[in-house]
Order: C-alpha cells, then structure tokens, then sequence
C-alpha cells in the first residue's frame, strides 16, 4: 500500500519564536523541524504499510529555502520519499493556497491509496488543510481519526469525537487527518539516520508544478492576519476548601462552566 | 570537531528520548534507589545506543567516535545522573575490552545481547581493599581443567544489582603487581555469585551500586576476555573509554545547570533588580560557560585523536587530563548553581539540589583526580607517584 503524508517543517518550538511585525506571521529563517503533529501521521502510515505487508511512505511538504531537516526526520523514521515544494513566490500562502500545492504534488505520487495529514499543524493551527485537499484532489475525507484499518481498499477509521469515536468506512483514495498522540511516534534510530541521507527528495518549485504563481502566495491569499494581540495573563484559579460540601461546590462550579 | 546534519538528527533522537522515557521518570527512580534497566535499555539499545562504534555483526553500528561524543554530551541532560552513569557503563565501561578483544562466541553471547539492551552489563574492578591502586586486586580465579574458580569481593560496583554479566577483573597467576591479571565475564546467574549489599549513596541515587560476593564462582576459562594474564593492560585501556566518557557527559551537564542557573537568575528580583543584573554573578556565570566551553573543545581533541588512530599513550594522557578537569570544574559548577539559587537551591524540589550531590563523584569514580595526576605526572617523565 502507498501512502502519501504531507508533513510541515516548522521553526522548533523549543526556541523563542517571533513574529514578524509587517506581516504578522511566524519567522520562519531559521532551521526548521518535523512538526511534532505530523510525526502521529508518518508513524501511522509506516504502521499501515507494515500492516499490508508492503509499500512506500512517501512525503510531501511545503517549505522555504528548500528546508530537508523536518523532512529528513520522517525519512529517518522510515518514510522512503519526500517532495518537497520550495518557491520565493509561496511566502504569505494562506491554507487554502498552501492545499493547492500540496494537491499538485500528490497528484504527481503514482498509486497513493491513502492520504494522511494531521488535524492541524502546531504553528498555524488553522486546521482546515486537510478538507481543502480532499475536495481540490476529489477524494473522500475523514477526519480526526484515532485508529485506521484498511482493507480490501476500504479505510475503516475510528473517528474521535466528543463523546467518543463513530466507525467511519469510506473506498480509497482517501484523505485521513491523524489526531495528535494516537499512535507513539517511533525514535528515528541511528540507522534510520544514515539511511535517510541516500533516501530521493524531489525538489520542486511551483512552475514544476504547473501552478500560477498568482494563485498563491500573498498574491493569492484569500485570507488575512489583520491585527495579533497578546494572550491574556492566566487568571488565578479558585480554590476550594473542603469542609464537607467539596463535591458540590465543584459541580456547582463545572456546571456554571457549562461544562457538565 | 565536524558535526553533520546527521550528528544533529542523532543528537535530537536522544534529546526526545531522554525528554520521554527517563526525565519524566526521574523522581521516582530516584527515590526507589534504582531505575528499571531491563526495561530502559531494550528501548536505548534500538537507538543504537549500546553500539555506536562496534562491530555490525553484533548488532553495533560501526560509527565513529565523534557519534559517541554526542551521544554523551547528550546524556548529561538526564534529570537523574545515575542513569547517565548506568547507560555509560554499559557502553564505554564494561564492553569496550570485550569488543576488542573478546573471542566471536563470546561476543555473540554477551557483548551482541548488550548491544540490543537485553542484557546489563557491570564492570568489576574495585574491592574492599584495592581502589585507586588496581593492582592490589585480591579476587582470585583458579584454573581447574576448563573452568576458572573464582572467588573474591568486589565492591562499589554499578548496575551490580540488575546485572546479567560482570566484566570481572582478578588474578590468574601469582605473579604479583601489574602481572598475572584477566578479565573474565562472569554471568551472574551462577551459583556462588551473590549481591552481598545494595549499598546508600550519597548521589547518582538511581543508580545501583553493588558489593558482590564470589564464592567457588565457575566459568568457563573461554569466557577470558582476550589474553590470559593481560587483564591489567586490557582494563587500562578500558579505563580511558571510561574517563572520557564522564567527561563528555560532564560538559553536557555543566553547560544545562548554568544555562538554568542562567534563567533563574534572569527571574529572581532582589535590591530591586534582576539578580542577573549584578555583574558578580554575571560574569562568574560567563567564566564558567568559558571553562565548560574549554573542557568542551578539550573533548573534541581527544576524540580527533581517537579518530585519528592515536597511540595509547596519547589517548591515556588526554583522557586522564579531560576526566581531571571534568571533575574539577564539575565540583565547581554545582557549588555555584546552588550558592547562586540561595535557599530554594538547597531544597529538594529543586534540580540543583540532586545535581550537587551527583557532581561529586566524578573527582573519585573511574580513579580520582590524584590518579589523574600521578598518571599525568608520571607520563611527564617525574616517576610513579
Ligand atoms: C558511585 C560509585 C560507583 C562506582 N562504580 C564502580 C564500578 O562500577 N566498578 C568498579 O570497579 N568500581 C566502581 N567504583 C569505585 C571507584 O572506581 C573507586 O572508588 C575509585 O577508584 C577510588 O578508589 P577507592 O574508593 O578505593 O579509594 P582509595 O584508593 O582508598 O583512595 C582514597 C583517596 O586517596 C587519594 N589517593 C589514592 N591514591 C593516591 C595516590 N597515589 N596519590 C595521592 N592520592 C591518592 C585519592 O584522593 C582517593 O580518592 C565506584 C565508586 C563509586 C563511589
């Protein structure tokens, strides 16, 4: 089974990151690294094709200055290949724009049975992606998935949910987002590593990909960040003492949350 | 020293893994006085870990030395230094001797199951009455037909407790001093073998550190790591693996407490200002990220020279003056982390705390520092001191 993951590189958020104060974006200059909720998707993926007794883990990602370090992560944990879509002209894409790439470049992966994203990335958080290429690729998309069988060409995805998980069954191709921390993402080992220096990374640019450089971008951008604020400082929580009627002053409380 | 991209990946898998699977656990190993090895090393030894630069065909990965610099630069972030201690006896303790000299079936049969994590490994030198002087060793192995008959105490000795083999030094022949020495791997589950005590510590409390007892212990003699009678040799070639080691993990350590020690600093108010803001802390802080950063290029020579195939009386020397530093200066880091945290860093709850007591043992373990000096001293041509 061949399974595409589009994976994003981001600035490591062990670092102080910063925003850029003309376009209100995160900097993203420095070296970047595998985003810690695409790492769920490629374990997923190489648990599937270990599963189906064979196939390729193929990458796919958008990034600046043909970044390889996030990329050579996932190789390193066992992914084959990469694609990885570099172009000046991509700075200030929005989700929407970032989709069509991405499409582009999925278009070109012969024989993808399955796609996998995450529910969202850790840095731009939009977590509309993966339903925008499921509808620019015209393949079914399945959403927050915590577990995924597949067989007979059918992806049975247990679909996280408030309350719990609906069964979703739905034909390949297909697009599935992975929720962050449903499988344990494997360490890449010092094999892994080396292997992963030899392993192809096809770069392209949008012109290979044929797309209109007026459709991405900020040129493209349908989608504006207008003004940033600052978090509000954390509020000091309540306390409750316990003389007896503890539990039902914490009802009381989640109740008024309107949480239960 | 050159590091790749692939130094870096490495670098990071280990960082993760510390992050993951042993910081969060560090409290709890420490307060139990021992860390679960056989279930921590199966997960390091898929890293790769317990076989940076050994032999493929046992399951090592056959990279070189440089890896096992970041490996142990790594380490030195354990929250919990007696595990950085275990792991490192495990792999520049006692398996180096064994990969160089060792036999094919005795490799297959111990130093490949160590690669893999699935067996712990211990290195016993140290007795009652034998320490910095090596060879005062009085355990005994006696040949009888095919078989040694060992007995003897060792003492202090690391991982003793969860052991599956002992990398064991003892006599083999009356002929006294540095003369007459073996190291024979001892399973431990033989009869006669025996953990006397599980022995307090002041520090590296997650580590455990055993006194053993061998009683009428037989082993096959083809469990002889390398020569008979050369033991003494083999495990003072072993001894620099394991002193440059410490000192690769102790620049680790030293460079993560004063970058913390930093950023309180950076917090805590006093006389109306950061504390950071007066220049004596600022800048003692500054001399030691210089003195750190020395030892730090000090370890790259020596593992340049490794690398580049020195002899062994260059790497012992280099190795006894970086585990000489290394110890020194650790002392001094984690006296200062602490005088600089004030009362909150003679508290428990407080990292600086267990890191203080940890550091000291770097000046004894794997030979103090006067050992240090009277090899340097005597490899400076002014005698054995
Ligand atoms: C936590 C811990 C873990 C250990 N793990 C192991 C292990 O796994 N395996 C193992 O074999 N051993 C282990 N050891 C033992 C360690 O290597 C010895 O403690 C060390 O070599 C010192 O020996 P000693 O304790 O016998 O001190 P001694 O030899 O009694 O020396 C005491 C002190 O005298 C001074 N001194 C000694 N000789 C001279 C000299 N010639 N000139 C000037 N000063 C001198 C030094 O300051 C030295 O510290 C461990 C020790 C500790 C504390």
């Amino acid at each position: 089974m061949n399974i595409v993951v589009c994976v994003k590189q981001i600035p490591d958020p062990a670092e102080p990151g910063s925003l850029d104060p003309g376009t209100k974006t995160l900097k993203r200059a420095t070296k970047l690294i595998l985003d810690e909720s695409d790492s769920y998707g490629v374990e997923m993926a190489l648990q599937l094709a270990d599963a189906a007794g064979g196939g390729e883990v193929t990458l796919v990602s958008m990034a600046p200055n043909n970044e390889v370090s996030g990329l050579r992560t996932a190789l390193a944990m066992g992914a084959a290949k990469a694609i990885l879509i570099s172009d000046p002209a991509l700075a200030g894409s929005d989700a929407l724009g970032t989709a069509k790439v991405l499409a582009a470049a999925i278009k070109r992966v012969e024989g993808a049975d399955l796609i996998l994203t995450a529910t969202e990335s850790s840095d731009g958080y939009t977590g509309t992606v993966p339903e925008q290429l499921a509808e620019l690729l015209d393949l079914p998309s399945v959403t927050f998935a915590k577990h995924i069988e597949v067989s007979d060409g059918v992806v049975k995805v247990q679909r996280q949910t408030e309350a719990g998980y609906d069964d979703v069954e739905c034909p390949l191709p297909a697009v599935v987002s992975v929720t962050a921390g449903v499988v344990e993402p494997r360490y890449p080992s010092f094999k892994g590593i080396m292997a992963a220096k030899s392993k192809p990374v096809d770069q392209l640019t949008i012109a290979d990909l044929g797309i209109d450089p007026s459709q991405v971008g900020w040129a493209g951008a349908g989608q504006e960040i207008v003004s940033v604020e600052q978090a509000p400082a954390r509020e000091s929580g309540e306390i409750f003492e316990d003389d007896g009627t503890g539990a039902e002053k914490i009802v009381a409380f989640l109740e008024n949350l309107k949480v239960i | 020293m050159l590091f790749t991209d692939e130094h870096e990946m490495f670098r990071r898998t280990i960082r993760d893994f510390i992050d993951h699977e042993i910081n969060p656990h560090a409290d709890e190993w420490e307060r139990a006085g021992m860390f679960p090895a056989h279930e921590l090393f199966p997960k390091l030894g898929k890293l790769g870990v317990f076989g940076i630069e050994y032999d493929p065909a046992y399951g090592g990965l056959g990279a070189d030395h440089s890896y096992t610099v970041v490996y142990g630069e790594e380490f030195g972030r354990c929250a919990t230094g007696g595990v950085a201690m275990a792991v490192s006896v495990q792999t520049d303790m006692a398996t180096p001797a064994l990969h160089r000299f060792g036999s094919h079936e005795l490799k297959a049969r111990y130093l490949a199951p160590a690669i893999r994590g699935e067996m712990v490994a211990a290195i016993a030198v140290t007795e009652p009455d034998a320490g910095s002087d090596v060879a005062g060793i009085r355990t005994r192995a006696v040949r009888d037909g095919d078989e040694w008959v060992i007995n003897g105490t060792k003492l202090y000795i690391t991982n003793g407790v969860q052991a599956d083999w002992l990398c064991l030094l003892a006599r083999t022949s009356d002929e006294g001093g540095y003369r007459g020495m073996s190291q024979i791997v001892v399973p431990t589950d033989v009869e006669g073998f025996s953990v006397s005590r599980k022995l307090d510590k002041l520090g590296q409390r997650s580590s455990d550190t055993a006194e053993i007892s061998l009683v009428d212990v037989r082993v096959p003699i083809t469990n002889t790591i390398g020569e008979i009678g050369r033991g003494f040799q083999q495990q003072m070639a072993q001894f620099q693996n394991e002193r440059l080691i410490a000192s690769y993990m102790a620049t680790g350590q030293m460079a993560e407490a004063l970058r913390r020690t930093g950023e309180y600093l950076q917090q805590r108010r006093a006389f109306g200002k950061a504390l950071i803001e007066n220049q004596y802390l600022a800048f003692r802080l500054a001399e030691l990220v210089a003195e750190v950063d020395l030892l730090r290029h000090y370890n790259y020579a020596c593992a340049e020279a490794i690398i580049n195939g020195a002899d062994q009386l260059t790497i012992t020397k280099m190795a006894s003056i970086a585990k000489l530093k290394a110890g020194r200066l650790q002392r001094e880091v984690a006296d200062t982390c602490i005088q600089f945290h004030g009362g909150i860093g003679y508290m428990e709850e407080t990292w600086t705390a267990r890191y203080f007591r940890d550091s000291r043992l770097l000046s004894i373990g794997g030979g103090a520092d006067e050992i240090m000096l009277r090899i340097i001293a005597g490899l400076e041509g002014w005698g054995k001191l």
